[in-house]
């Protein structure tokens, strides 16, 4: 009887399982990179309907962040109305053509379309103002949006991000005074740790890091 | 078995050239890792949260204005009417007069001026100046006729009618109630107070412990 199959097919079921182990690195390593919210969200920076630049307002002018998003420490974040807009911009550059779509919600008491950049799941019960009555600064999540022409996302907010400040809240906390400051460091970085886990004692920091904690 | 590794490289390269390194930024939305549609869940319910779009409401939003002739719960405790307080609410006295001086609902301590200072700086400082003068960064963008709080006109004004002016604006300057509590409304008005008397101090006005902080004699 003829040979059905060379020899080498002696080996041929070794090298299978070899390659499908190859493969499954590579594909673990791709979800890893490719199919979590550093690399999905991170970056995304859509085209507002006006292009409001944060870093002539905060970055130049020095305006807090208060000024515009003024319910942050009390009922949480919101995009300022067009009436924020036209305190200034009844004066300052108030036939701007770029400033058109203000002037119409103003008038017309139409909202603004704006677009979310930072999108959370609805399973997710984030609220800002305890975070910001306790020394998490608007840099800690958001970045240097006071450099920001566009507004880019530039943390991932995955769970795990969330995650490793509930862990670790002394890694972040920052004074209060600082904590609409983008430009001030953490008091781990300019205290020291041991200053910072004081903080968090003194503070009664406790961040939850039970299911409940976030999602309800 | 040689083909089939360079077809994975292959791949791995394409894939690679696609998809890039992260860390560049983009404008489309962010792709779904793990779509609703394919795998349903929770991630995108139909309820409503602030300053969203409701196909439920003619207007389209989810925040809903006040109803004509109602004032916002926020405006004072709940169940407790505006006017119960008009003093503190609305700056004015039962006949109708600005009221002079400052609720007797409030404590003013070093705690309320501290408060004033924040929201002063917050909100007022950009267009009147760190110090009431009118000279806020607005200013050189060519912000006009921003007042000075130092002259006698506004020093001799009614609290509450500056209450009034912070609530609903005046001239060019748009309302500030939506921003300023009722109480930080106040806490702001002792702040100017302090601003205005700064200005026409003398040293026999600063306490004599104090006085070397400022490097006076």
């Amino acid at each position: 009887m003829a040979k059905l199959f060379p020899k080498s097919a002696n080996k041929l079921p070794v090298q299978i399982i070899v390659y499908l182990c190859v493969v499954g690195c590579i594909a673990t390593a791709a979800a890893q990179y490719y199919m979590t919210p550093k690399y999905t969200r991170v970056g995304y920076a859509p085209m507002q309907p006006v292009p409001y630049s944060h870093a002539k307002h905060v970055g130049e002018l020095g305006l807090d962040c208060r000024y515009c998003h003024s319910t942050i420490d009390t009922a949480g974040a919101a995009i300022p109305t067009s009436q924020t807009c036209m305190n200034c911009h009844n004066q300052l550059k108030a036939a701007s053509p770029a400033l058109a779509v203000i002037r119409e919600s103003y008038q017309t008491g139409n909202p603004v379309p704006w677009v979310h950049v930072h999108v959370m799941p609805s399973f997710v019960y984030f609220d800002h103002s305890i975070h910001v009555n306790r020394g998490i600064g608007c840099v800690e999540c958001h970045g240097k949006v006071s450099e920001m022409d566009v507004v880019t996302q530039v943390k991932p907010m995955s769970m795990g991000f969330c995650l490793d400040c509930h862990r670790a809240p002394e890694l972040h906390v920052r004074e209060k005074a600082d904590v609409f400051n983008l430009d001030s460091g953490t008091i781990a970085a300019t205290q020291g740790i041991e200053a910072a886990r004081t903080f968090v004692k003194d503070w009664n920091i406790k961040p939850p890091v039970s299911c409940s904690g976030c999602h309800r | 078995m040689r083909n089939a590794y360079i077809a994975t490289l292959f791949i791995v390269v394409l894939t690679f050239s696609i998809l890039g390194l992260r860390n560049r930024t983009f404008t489309k939305p962010p792709m779904d890792v793990f779509p609703e549609w394919l795998f349903p869940g929770m991630k995108y319910q139909p309820k409503l949260t602030q300053q969203q779009q409701s196909p439920f409401f003619a207007d389209g939003r989810s925040d809903r204005p006040a109803p004509p002739n109602t004032v916002p719960a926020s405006f004072g405790p709940a169940g407790q009417g505006v006017r119960s307080d008009d003093f503190l609410y609305r700056g004015k006295l039962h006949d109708g007069s600005w009221a002079r001086g400052f609720p007797p609902a409030l404590t003013l301590d070093m705690k309320f001026m501290e408060r004033g200072r924040e929201r002063f700086t917050i909100y007022c400082s950009p267009c009147h100046g760190a110090v009431g003068d009118g000279g806020g960064i607005t200013k050189k963008y060519g912000m006009g006729a921003v007042p000075t709080y130092h002259d006698d006109r506004l020093r001799q004004m009614a609290e509450g009618e500056i209450f009034n002016t912070i609530t609903n604006g005046k001239g060019q300057m748009n309302p500030y109630g939506d921003k300023l509590a009722p109480r930080d409304r106040w806490a702001v008005i002792a702040y100017v107070r302090a601003l205005q008397l700064a200005q026409t101090g003398t040293v026999a006005d600063v306490p004599e412990d104090h006085r070397a902080e400022l490097g006076l004699k």
